[in-house]
């Protein structure tokens, strides 16, 4: 690997992101829609404007100082399940990153390991019941996979990309066993789950980012 | 969609701001999040009694804070939990000393968000207990009834703990009736039409003009099953009939009724159904000894409606039968 990932690189990672929520916004009201009440979207949107505001005081911060930032604008902006799952999500990146001023792919690998953990306890799914962490976990094994085989921070976070993308479309042929969808069971098939879709845009924006800065 | 808001993404702010200046002899809003407290929060000595969840219930949540009911209320967005500051900061700013009491519906965003702010209160040294309501019969089979939904009969514990704190209940007595309220009712919802969240435009569900949902939440969400449209007394007495088999009630007992309009559903017809609860009821010889028919816990425009009953005890009985002084129930 060349270098690690700056805070500058993070910095425009959340700024991707923030343009994503924008764009994918009725996208992800549709699924919602269909089988739960379709404010995903906007609440997504929501949240990251908040972030956007946010960001510029974190300019020149480090990695951590950054993700907890956006963490807390997440956690305590919009609410909702997401608030909390995503929330969680990056105040666990920011806690494991540190106070480093560069990551590598092995942080990158704990850090994600870590916001894994945080969204399993809080919120209590497991792969297959329909939700992000349908996303989440697939694109972590595939990252701690790609790093133990010393593959480069781009390939890796690629392999990542992928295997969250995979995992998200896994979500359409599933019976929801969590949350507001899990009333109408086998209703839900047939339908991506937003919660999972959301979860792939954010990887994909960190896929993106890292692979430009590897 | 036809609604009179402005911007979707302010319509819970913008309501917020028009309850408050109508009601705000009952209730202020504090600066540092979205949630509303008694006026005369914190009340010294007393347990605080809070609830939250997303908006679009009126009157529930807000329109219950008063004397003898809720302390403070964490609002959130249409149909979406607040967020764990807005339920700490109606935590400490309830606190009298004596502890908070968390009521919340079992919903997964409710749940995490107040587990959070239950986390963040106990560390700054605020005893928190928490009930989660779970009375909605059409949401899970009676094996898994702590996956239920909680629905409209939150009112019913909302009620009960805040009399039970404003008598000077400690926190575990405040936390043991709500329990108790909790297993002791039972709910059940249909519609006859869909709501539409203001964020997404377009209604949750479609339904032909010969069908309704039957078991449905409050959220707009669909129910478990569609079916034939019914008349009201063939509905109520399916609906009843499967709440009366799930506690179950039986000959002798108390009951409290709460028939609720989910929105856009007229009195007329709640009055029609309450009616025949009413005959099914003596004629198990179940005696309802408290009424409750109106909109009391919402989904938007939804037009439907549910029934609740509720086992009476004494204690419970003059729970329900304890003044009360909130914007939507006095007593």
């Amino acid at each position: 690997m060349a270098h690690g990932v700056t805070n500058r690189e993070v910095m425009a990672i959340m700024e991707s992101l923030c343009d994503t929520m924008e764009k994918e916004k009725d996208y992800l009201s549709e699924l919602d829609g269909a089988i739960g009440d379709g404010d995903h979207g906007v609440n997504m949107a929501k949240c990251f404007r908040e972030v956007r505001k946010k960001l510029p005081e974190s300019r020149d911060k480090n990695v951590g100082a950054i993700l907890r930032s956006v963490g807390m604008v997440v956690l305590n902006s919009v609410g909702g399940a997401m608030g909390a799952l995503y929330g969680t999500f990056f105040l666990r990146l920011a806690q494991e990153a540190g106070e480093k001023p560069e990551i590598d792919l092995g942080d990158l690998v704990r850090m994600f390991q870590a916001a894994e953990k945080g969204i399993l306890d809080i919120g209590k799914a497991h792969v297959g019941d329909k939700t992000l962490i349908d996303t989440l976990s697939p694109a972590v094994r595939a990252l701690e996979k790609a790093a133990q085989q010393g593959k480069s921070l781009s390939d890796a976070m690629s392999d990542f990309e992928k295997a969250a993308k995979r995992g998200m479309e896994s979500t359409r042929d599933l019976v929801a066993r969590i949350g507001r969808a899990s009333r109408l069971g086998e209703r839900t098939k047939g339908h991506l789950d937003a919660g999972a879709a959301s979860c792939y845009f954010i990887l994909r924006a960190f896929s993106e980012g890292m692979k430009q800065a590897g | 969609m036809k609604k009179f808001i402005n911007d979707p993404f302010h319509v819970v702010d913008e309501m917020l701001e028009g309850f408050l200046a109508v009601h705000g002899r009952y209730l202020r809003r504090l600066e540092s999040a979205r949630t509303v407290v008694r006026a005369d929060a914190p009340v010294q000595g007393k347990v605080g009694v809070v609830t939250g969840g997303g908006s679009g219930h009126k009157p529930a949540f807000i329109g219950f804070v008063g004397k003898g009911m809720l302390d403070a209320v964490a609002v959130g967005e249409i149909f979406t939990s607040p967020p764990p500051n807005a339920v700490f900061e109606a935590a400490r700013a309830v606190n009298g000393g004596r502890g908070v009491l968390f009521l919340l519906g079992n919903y997964a965003g409710d749940v995490m968000n107040f587990q959070l702010a239950a986390d963040m209160a106990r560390a700054e040294g605020i005893a928190v207990e928490q009930v989660i309501a779970t009375d909605d019969v059409g949401s899970g089979p009676k094996e898994k009834a702590s996956n239920r939904r909680g629905v409209v009969g939150e009112f019913l514990a909302w009620k009960i703990a805040g009399a039970k704190a404003e008598a000077g209940g400690s926190l575990e007595e405040c936390r043991q009736v709500a329990e108790k309220v909790n297993s002791y009712t039972r709910t059940l919802g249909v519609a006859l039409s869909p709501c539409t969240v203001p964020a997404k435009g377009t209604p949750t569900f479609t339904l032909a003009e010969d069908e309704m949902e039957y078991g449905v939440g409050h959220h707009g969400e669909p129910g478990t099953a569609k079916i034939k449209l019914m008349t009201a007394d063939e509905v109520t007495e399916k609906m009843t009939g499967e709440i009366l088999e799930d506690l179950p009630f039986g000959s002798g007992d108390e009951v409290a009724v709460l028939i609720n309009g989910l929105g856009a559903t007229p009195l007329i017809e709640l009055y029609v159904c309450f009616r025949k609860v009413k005959q099914i009821l003596d004629g198990k010889g179940i005696k309802i000894e408290r009424s409750y028919v109106g909109e009391y816990f919402t989904a938007l425009e939804m037009a439907g409606f549910s029934i609740t009953l509720m086992k009476l005890d004494p204690e419970l009985k003059s729970l329900l039968e304890a003044p009360a002084d909130t914007p939507y129930y006095r007593l």
